[in-house]
């Protein structure tokens, strides 16, 4: 701890993620009994404070001369020999980033569920499970070694596994549930192995003494840290959605729609990106894991947008949206711009957070109606939502000087100075696709003629109605962010200084990938360019569902080989159900369950049984009850031992 | 001048006598003749101590008859009880109908 960092009270640190946690204790043992009121309060206060105390964190680390980085150790958690893990919690600017989005978006979302879920049951269990994944979130962004972000990795993993499963009394919940669990632990597994082959040639968990190991030496190159490296993809792509681990993600949509919003958009999937760019110096030394990242990131980008264009259910489109986007981001990554993905990832968690919440909006009006074939014309009846879901349509889509404009094109454009025109170009056309699907969202839903029936709505009795003010209050915050989020990115050919860049120096600039220098005309080109595809896919979505609505249908019929399979999402859940699942089961049902289990395991058992029950049954013809027998069977052993007394003394010596 | 009975003599009757209690436990049927069998074979033991007592010049053994005794007092008390409640219970005191293991 150097001088200056000791005016700061850094055990504040410890508060931000054991306040969720208190109120995930309280809410989940006795939040029962409270009343709804009680249970809101106790898991607001519980994400105020620490969104406070991050806030606190911001204006001590923003003035410059502030430290770069503030870190906190407990005693030693793990201590074997020489290796040694700690329960050490360090804040550098990137951390900070995180933060800043995890207690802001993760308390506007608190505050909004208030409202949404009012009349659901099991109350107290949501909020304790939002508040035990803000707690495990904290914890990951935080903690300084691979070890306790595993742990935070993990739970969130949990959290998410039973808020998407929150409904656990329809199948499809539960099952989206595992599904979401299972296909993540296919990525943590990658990320243990990482993690022991970390310990294994640096001895150490902790980021510092990993990363500094890999700074010393400049001559390591590729070998074991690009093993380190793609089995740290690995787990990446787990929790961030990309192929092609991203299944879950779709189906994690049969959560209540704050839990999409706030974990299945705008922390817990974009965990995978923070590891990555935690990573960059080990990264930076792998050109060929990069290339992977690169590439898998430009390859889901595209795939989820191509899906996403063809949903009908309003919050799966946003879910592969989301899959689409993280895609981006992991691109930005792959070509070593990780300050453009952190920037991206940013901006998608405000604008991202404000679709979801907007949706969940719209189908609290409908009375959960969540089919856009049964939506139209709602702009005039939730003014509010229309139009800050307006502004998050706008910025994700990159209409200019709008947030997601600046991340996106910032994205593009290192993508571009990098060399990868082929990526930059699937960049391009997936920026035109998502202007595609999300206008068609929002014509679908807005505009034309009312297709839903008053009656939807089965808690009140006055029919499509604006959602209370505690719901869109979270949403004008998120849309005034949406819009202005940008501003702290905007790169110097608008005349802006690319703060965020200059902001995350102190984390990035040790990376060896040095960005070539571009020049602003061509900075400025690709920004029109990509304006212009973006206007396409306006276009586009304004004819085929605004002006001629119907004309979709017949260009749909018109290659309906294509339609289908698109529609049908690829027939990818099919593939892996094939060629992963069923022979798994087979082998599960058949091996490891009829041979090893039925066979071996209960086999010993069963034998052990009989065993004992064959020695038993020919013991107990000695137990007849007969005392005549007895006693014969006693003056026979009298005599053998006689007998053996006399004649027998060798024997005995 | 009379000589003395030797040993050998004891042991012979006792060895009789407890074989015939043998031989009794194993082929009557009747509980309290079985009793009456285990009696005898007890005597018999009695026999054989109080002989070796008096050809050793020990004391002890002739001790240790008194406790035999007392033993088989005791045992015979418990064992009329026990007969008592078999009797009360299966009306018969045929062992091979008394094979249940409980009353």
């Amino acid at each position: 701890m150097s001088p200056e960092t000791s005016m700061i009270n850094t055990s504040n640190l410890w508060l931000i993620p054991l306040l969720p946690f208190a109120g995930f204790l309280i809410n989940g043992t006795i939040g029962r009994k409270f009343p709804r009121s009680l249970v809101s309060a106790v898991a607001l206060i519980a994400t105020a404070i620490p969104a406070a105390i991050v806030a606190w964190l911001w204006s001590v680390m923003l003035p410059a001369g502030a430290p770069a980085s503030i870190s906190v150790v407990s005693s030693p958690w793990i201590a074997i020999t020489d290796f040694q893990v700690n329960f050490a919690f360090t804040v550098d600017h990137l951390t900070l980033i995180m933060l800043g989005v995890v207690t802001g978006v993760g308390f506007l979302i608190h505050l909004y569920s208030v409202g949404y879920m009012a009349h659901e049951e099991g109350y107290w269990r949501f909020f304790a499970y939002l508040n035990l994944f803000m707690f495990f979130m904290s914890v990951l962004v935080l903690s300084s070694s691979f070890l306790l972000l595993f742990v935070g990795w993990e739970g969130v993993g949990l959290a998410s596994y039973l808020l998407i499963g929150f409904y656990f009394k329809k199948d499809s919940a539960a099952n989206a549930g595992k599904k979401a669990f299972i296909v993540n632990r296919i990525g943590d597994f990658g990320f243990l192995l990482a993690m022991f082959l970390l310990i294994r040639n640096f001895g150490s968990l902790d980021f510092t003494h990993v990363f500094d190991a890999i700074s010393v030496n400049p001559d390591w190159h590729g070998g074991i840290l690009t093993a380190i490296a793609l089995l740290l993809v690995v787990g990446a792509a787990g929790k961030s959605a990309q192929i092609p681990l991203y299944v879950w993600l779709p189906d994690a949509m049969e959560g209540p729609t704050p839990v999409s919003a706030l974990i299945h958009a705008a922390t817990m999937v974009t965990a995978g990106i923070y590891m990555v760019a935690r990573c960059h110096t080990l990264f930076d030394r792998s050109p060929y894991a990069l290339g992977v990242v690169a590439i898998i990131g430009a390859a889901t980008a595209i795939f989820a947008a191509s899906m996403g264009m063809v949903q009908n259910d309003i919050k799966r489109v946003l879910a592969y949206s989301t899959v689409s986007q993280l895609g981006y981001m992991f691109l930005a990554c792959g070509v070593g711009a990780y300050a453009a993905g952190i920037f991206h990832l940013m901006t998608h968690a405000f604008f991202k957070a404000l679709l979801f919440l907007a949706a969940g909006s719209v189908i609290h009006a409908l009375g959960g109606e969540q089919d856009m074939r049964n939506m139209g014309g709602l702009r005039k009846r939730i003014p509010i939502t229309f139009w800050t879901m307006t502004a998050a349509v706008f910025a994700i889509c990159g209409v200019p000087f709008f947030s997601g404009f600046f991340s996106k094109d910032e994205i593009l454009y290192q993508t571009f100075i990098a060399g990868d025109k082929v990526l930059w170009l699937i960049g391009l056309i997936t920026a035109g696709m998502t202007a595609f699907y999300m206008f068609r969202l929002w014509f679908k839903t807005f505009f034309g003629e009312e297709r839903f029936t008053e009656d939807h709505s089965h808690h009140d009795a006055h029919g499509v109605h604006e959602s209370p003010a505690i719901m869109l209050f979270p949403l004008v915050i998120l849309a005034i962010l949406s819009i202005i989020g940008g501003y702290v990115g905007v790169p110097a050919v608008f005349g802006g200084h690319n703060e965020i860049e200059h902001f995350l120096d102190p984390v990035f600039s040790s990376g060896a990938v040095a960005a070539t220098a571009g020049s602003h005309g061509l900075e400025f080109g690709l920004a029109t360019l990509s304006v212009l595809v973006v206007a396409i896919g306006f276009f586009a979505a304004f004819f085929l569902y605004y002006k001629k609505p119907g004309t979709a249908a017949s260009y749909a019929e018109r290659f309906p080989a294509l339609y289908r399979l698109v529609s049908n999402k690829f027939y990818v859940d099919e593939i892996y159900g094939t060629i992963i699942v069923t022979p798994l089961l087979m082998f599960t049902r058949l091996i490891l369950g009829g041979l090893i289990d039925g066979g071996i395991i209960n086999g010993s058992g069963w034998a052990a049984a009989a065993l004992a029950r064959g020695t038993g049954s020919v013991a107990n013809r000695a137990q007849s009850g007969n005392i005549r027998s007895y006693a014969g069977w006693l003056a026979l052993g009298a005599a053998a031992v006689l007998i053996v007394m006399i004649f027998g003394r060798g024997l005995l010596h | 001048m009379h000589t003395e009975v030797p040993i050998a003599a004891y042991l012979i009757l006792a060895a009789i006598l407890f074989s015939i209690g043998v031989g009794a436990f194993l082929i009557k049927r009747n509980l309290i003749s079985i009793f009456m069998s285990i009696e005898l074979m007890l005597n018999a033991v009695n026999l054989t101590f109080v002989a070796f007592a008096h050809q050793w010049h020990q004391i002890s053994g002739q001790i240790f008859v008194f406790f035999v005794m007392v033993v088989a007092a005791a045992e015979a008390a418990v064992g009329l009880a026990i007969i008592i409640a078999i009797f009360r219970t299966r009306q018969t005191l045929n062992v091979d109908q008394v094979d249940l293991m409980k009353l």
